[in-house]
């Protein structure tokens, strides 16, 4: 394997269940070192290309490399380096903490001795030490997150799965869920990981895609999404009238685009406080008016839509 | 390839030689916590049927069963139909929530283990319960002077065999099913109506003609009429490497099967 060589390399990757396309021939490299982020709706590809990755789902069509091998012919071979956190826990719960860690590290051939010292190490990374030796099933969701996440690292693994790390998590453990994700992306480790939330993708992802609909529909850093698809600043205006949309034509005209949802008028601008001026020449009071820069949450609803998808 | 990577290309070790053990020993672990609550069972069990059937329906059966003692003739038919018990209890609800609730097989399946690494580790699992528990029956029911002869050791090996029997296909059924009352009704329509009528409390000859067949074709008769076999020392009823053949047919059959049901469920 050379080093110009990416870790993973999708060319036309296609997966099919039955008449439904889940992924419709995306292309997608991920190259060594960096936190890879594929960002979409429910139902927009991620999960099936992630468990393609993790070579559990045969592609139906184009092309897969991992690690410069065949996932459907060199499965277990590609696994022994993969470490993966799926989108549900699947510990067990009748085991220990440390038990879920040491008797998954013997599916990789990890020797016993080995094992219970990796055991304890990614305990301590993931702050579980003092829970080791308590069973799964009263940990919080995130513990046992943080351990699902020590167990895909058992086997010191070069690539990092994760679908959807933080989903259903409080605020203090997606921070500290991230915050050791970041410290394992200094270690060298490479990340890829599934979100809908734009925070994580704007805190973690070197590099993202966001899918819609099993197609890549943009790719690029969150900064360089947000100069392509979005300006640089959005102006949230509320006016106290019931309906918004009686403002809207009046607006027509300002900044690039203007967007009128139920409850608020967005404006996208290059300088926010100009266009509040400009509104107030207009002779318009909005009874709130917010000015703030456009986010990666605003490229995703501009590509991907306001529908709700279920 | 970088340095580092080369380094811990060099750090990683070879796969488990055999992946299944590693399985296995997975069930091990969880096993050792939970093993006291079984072993009563497992004693107990024994104890309450040869006490109940053997003993206290044996009273009013002056005249045996082929020539020998109700008690004794009934002891290896219970051995057979124990080992059908814990294999199915064990291949029925477990493997539906490694499927379902706990999800034990795809944590499983990405790690470098192939599906049949998952099937097979986990059925040497069952294999383990059955024969221990067997050992515990046999060990009981030697206390009640109710073994004739050294030779009931023999019975081990068969209740693997017909174990893996009723175990494989079970894993098969419990990979497809959707739900887990599915599960029940495979107690009600094939394991009780086995144990009552396949030889373990009275001769399949008392059966009528048609009922008979159907007593022959299920694999818990030719696991009966081996056990019974060797714990009495008397002659099978039927060809012994025909018992050995139909059982292993059912088993590789259903491991088959099973292999089919897992892969359809965890290579998506």
């Amino acid at each position: 394997m050379t080093r110009a060589q990416p870790l993973i390399q999708a060319r036309g990757l296609v997966k099919r269940f039955g008449d439904f396309t889940a992924v419709d021939g995306i292309d997608v490299e991920v190259r060594s070192g960096e936190a890879f982020g594929f960002l979409g709706p429910n139902g927009a590809g991620k999960s099936s290309t992630m468990r393609m990755v993790g070579c559990i789902s045969p592609p139906s069509g184009g092309e897969l490399r991992i690690l410069g091998m065949d996932p459907v012919r060199d499965g277990p071979a590609i696994r022994a380096r993969l470490g993966v956190c799926p989108q549900l826990d699947n510990l067990d719960p009748e085991l220990t903490v440390r038990e879920n860690l040491t008797t998954y590290a013997r599916y990789f051939g990890i020797p016993r001795r080995t094992a219970r010292a990796r055991a304890a190490e990614l305990l301590d990374f993931v702050q579980l030490s003092e829970r080791a030796d308590s069973k799964v099933e009263p940990l919080s969701g995130g513990m046992k997150r943080r351990l699902t996440i020590a167990r895909a690292l058992v086997n010191e693994p070069e690539i990092v799965l994760l679908d959807e790390p933080t989903t259903g998590l409080d605020p203090q453990a997606r921070h500290l869920v991230w915050e050791r994700l970041f410290r394992l992306k200094q270690q060298g480790v490479t990340l890829v990981l599934t979100t809908h939330y734009m925070d994580e993708a704007e805190q973690l992802c070197d590099r993202l895609v966001v899918m819609d609909g099993g197609r890549i529909v943009a790719e690029g850093s969150p900064r360089a999404l947000i100069e392509r698809h979005s300006t640089r600043e959005v102006v949230e205006l509320r006016f106290a009238a019931e309906s918004q949309e009686a403002f809207a034509g009046k607006l027509d005209g300002l900044g690039e685009r203007v967007e009128v949802l139920p409850d608020r008028i967005l404006l996208y601008v290059a300088d926010g406080d100009a266009a509040v001026a400009e509104v107030g020449a207009l002779g318009l009071t909005p009874a709130n008016v917010l000015v703030r820069r456009s986010s990666l949450e605003d490229v995703f609803l501009h590509l991907t839509g306001r529908t709700l998808v279920d | 390839m970088s340095v580092a990577q080369q380094a811990r290309e060099r750090a990683r070790p070879p796969l488990p030689r055999v992946p299944a053990v590693a399985v296995f020993a997975h069930y091990l672990v969880g096993y050792r916590r939970t093993w006291r609550a079984g072993v009563f069972s497992s004693f107990l069990l024994p104890v309450l049927t040869v006490l109940g059937f053997g003993v206290g329906v044996g009273a009013y059966i002056d005249q045996g069963v082929d020539g020998v003692r109700y008690l004794d003739w009934i002891v290896p038919g219970l051995i057979a139909s124990t080992a059908l018990q814990v294999a199915i209890g064990e291949s029925t609800w477990p493997v539906f929530s490694n499927f379902q609730w706990i999800k034990t097989y795809f944590a499983q399946s990405a790690a470098p283990l192939r599906v049949g690494d998952i099937l097979t580790g986990h059925l040497a699992f069952v294999l383990f319960r059955v024969l221990t528990t067997i050992a515990a029956f046999l060990l009981v029911t030697a206390l009640f002077g109710a073994l004739r002869s050294p030779w009931a050791l023999a019975t081990l090996p068969v209740v693997a065999l017909l174990g893996l029997a009723v175990a494989a296909p079970t894993f098969a059924y419990a990979s497809v099913v959707s739900s887990d009352s599915w599960l029940a009704m495979l107690f009600r329509f094939a394991v009780i109506p086995m144990t009552l009528f396949a030889g373990v409390f009275f001769p399949v000859e008392s059966l009528p003609v048609a009922l008979r067949w159907l007593a022959y074709l299920t694999p818990l008769w030719h696991g009966v009429d081996l056990c019974r076999a060797a714990a009495l020392g008397v002659a099978a009823q039927w060809s012994v490497p025909g018992h050995l053949l139909y059982l292993a047919a059912w088993a590789l059959g259903g491991w088959l099967l099973a292999r089919r049901g897992f892969r359809r469920k965890l290579v998506v």
